[in-house]
């Protein structure tokens, strides 16, 4: 009668996700070091090898480590479908991603071509375990909702993202034809950030919204349309490069305002959800989410005048700046602003079975009260205003490399609290137990 | 064949709004009216618990020959919660409003995070394996509101 494997297991150990947790902020410091270091000479071109080495620390070493943590976490609950061989998958994924994205990232920044292989192995390697899982995962599923079907199209475009990036990684090594590198440059953080990044935000987003702050639902049309819709936009942008010239810069420019318009209509929905909800006590995660919906807003309005008809006589500083509000702007907070949920949660969860009623385990409240979560998001509103503003003015970007430096050392700190609070209550609670 | 499902989808939305509203009138340190909403939400929910415990999981159990799965993972969880009540019964008591909120919110997380496990997988198995007697359960659930089962707790 029930599904096979259906043993409905409690969530995976919290070393499972903890581990991506904690590794991801080192790598934002890593970029920031690179910041600091390379200061105006990052920020030249966002093609720049210092610039090209803190996007990947980022995009990999934060943002994938911190997603693929959280889904290992959240899939099970989500689906209803156990995650086998937690600790193995993990680890599996966990190592070569860890690996991979510093590998890559000193490739760019010394121009080291043979650390490339490494780079590419090990990244395709992580993505190719995480996405046989998550595939198994998530088509047990039947019929799991909107944010299942978020994840799977997430999904879909990862595989087209590491599918371009590894294309680009062989060509720089002299293996494929150099004429359409500048392709692969284009269509490659477009499936990452557009595809990849932002899907699986607003598929989690139709899941996590109305149930951590009490919203209505999310409009059946966005709930059903708008992924699809955004990842035929993409897949349209793509094969707009093999048309004939002057039918590629017309249609490249209608899908650009497709996907601005769409990602612009996904922010403006969650912010009215926000303002209509039924909680109204203050919470910290929801300011990072607000301020990462308004540089979501932002990003789209820059991006769909970016390819204005003349616009390319606008300086590289806007385009520049665009990547700086998705990247450390949009994506940033609002990865933030889930950690902030998750981490005390799961910290109170797994002490909670494991010590029940003995009253010292600390509330979520009370754990997300050690974070000084109002400070850390000013700070990370003063470090990227510094570093738009350095898109224009290169020489305050040691002073953001510095500012992102000590945000990133704050959310390790934070996130190590975790750790701390685990060994605290073991402590405690062990005493009692002896006698 | 989706009644079960909704009549229970429809209590956690009830419950969900009866908490927020409890939430806010503590927060707002409105404690007269947070007492008697705090009251309303606890009952409502216990009454949802026993609905499931006494009606809906042994009946599952008993066609799908699965004690030890689902149904034992949510008897867990029940059990989180309700001694999450009982210490948001003494922050009420003393009207300690941080206490109170830190509480409600880890509660809040749990149950979110329970009512979508129950959501997307036990009442939809539960829909489909007890097809048949869904009626005569949402009645004998429905039947449970004017027992005195309240008072066991």
């Amino acid at each position: 009668m029930l599904p096979i494997g259906l043993s409905f297991q409690q969530a995976p150990p919290i070393s499972v996700p903890l581990r991506f947790f904690l590794t991801a902020p080192l790598f934002l410091l890593a970029a920031a070091i690179v910041l600091l270091a390379a200061g105006p000479e990052l920020m030249e071109s966002r093609h720049s090898p210092a610039a090209l080495a803190a996007t990947h620390l980022l995009t990999l070493g934060f943002t994938s480590m911190v997603m693929c943590g959280a889904l290992l976490q959240l899939v099970p609950v989500l689906g209803g479908v156990p995650l086998l061989q937690p600790q193995r998958v993990a680890w599996l994924v966990h190592a070569p991603l860890s690996v991979g994205a510093a590998s890559l990232a000193a490739a760019f920044l010394w121009n080291l071509v043979p650390l490339l292989p490494l780079a590419m192995a090990t990244l395709a390697f992580a993505f190719g375990t995480f996405g046989i899982w998550l595939v198994r995962a998530l088509w047990k599923t039947r019929d799991g909702g909107a944010s299942i079907r978020g994840m799977r199209a997430a999904l879909a475009a990862l595989a087209v993202t590491v599918a371009l990036g590894l294309a680009m990684g062989a060509t720089l090594q002299g293996h494929g034809p150099t004429a359409i590198y500048a392709r692969l440059a284009m269509l490659h953080p477009l499936w990452g950030l557009g595809g990849w990044t932002g899907l699986l935000i607003v598929g989690l987003a139709y899941q996590l919204i109305p149930m951590f702050q009490l919203t209505g639902p999310y409009p059946t049309a966005i709930a059903s349309r708008l992924i699809p819709a955004l990842l035929l936009l993409l897949l349209a942008r793509t094969l707009s490069g093999w048309l004939p010239e002057a039918a590629t810069s017309s249609l490249s420019r209608l899908t650009d305002w497709g996907l601005a318009a769409g990602y612009l209509g996904f922010a403006g929905v969650t912010w009215r959800l926000l303002a209509r909800r039924r909680r109204k006590v203050p919470d910290n995660t929801l300011q990072f989410w607000r301020l990462g919906l308004v540089l979501l807003a932002l990003s789209c309005g820059l991006a769909a005048l970016l390819v204005l008809p003349g616009a390319d006589t606008l300086s590289a500083s806007w385009t520049l700046c665009l990547g700086v509000l998705v990247l450390p702007g949009f994506v940033l907070a609002v990865i933030q602003g889930m950690l902030y949920k998750i981490v005390p949660f799961l910290t109170w969860f797994h002490l909670q079975s494991t010590y029940p009623g003995q009253g010292i385990v600390p509330n979520v409240r009370e754990i997300h009260a050690r974070f000084h979560a109002n400070a850390h998001l000013a700070l990370f509103a003063v470090a990227l205003a510094f570093l738009a503003a350095s898109c224009w003015v290169p020489e305050l970007s040691r002073v953001a490399g510095l500012l992102w430096g000590v945000y990133a050392l704050w959310l390790e700190i934070n996130l190590l609290q975790a750790v701390h609070i685990f060994r605290k209550v073991r402590r405690v609670a062990i005493i009692p137990m002896a006698h | 064949m989706s009644h079960i499902s909704q009549y229970l989808s429809a209590e956690h939305y009830h419950c969900d709004s009866l908490f927020a509203e409890t939430e806010n009138a503590v927060a707002e340190s409105r404690w007269e009216q947070a007492t008697s909403l705090y009251d309303q939400f606890h009952r409502e929910t216990e009454q949802h618990f026993q609905r499931e415990e006494e009606v809906l999981f042994p009946a599952f159990e008993q066609t799908t020959g699965v004690a030890a799965g689902p149904t034992e993972v949510m008897r867990g969880e029940h059990r989180q919660m309700r001694r999450l009540f009982s210490r948001l019964d003494l922050a009420l008591a003393s009207h300690n409003a941080e206490q109170f909120l830190g509480e409600a919110e880890t509660l809040l997380t749990l149950m979110q995070q329970h009512n979508l496990k129950e959501e997307n997988v036990l009442y939809r198995l539960a829909s489909q394996a007890l097809a048949s007697e869904a009626q005569s359960l949402i009645d004998k659930m429905q039947s449970l509101e004017t027992s005195s089962l309240w008072q066991k707790t």
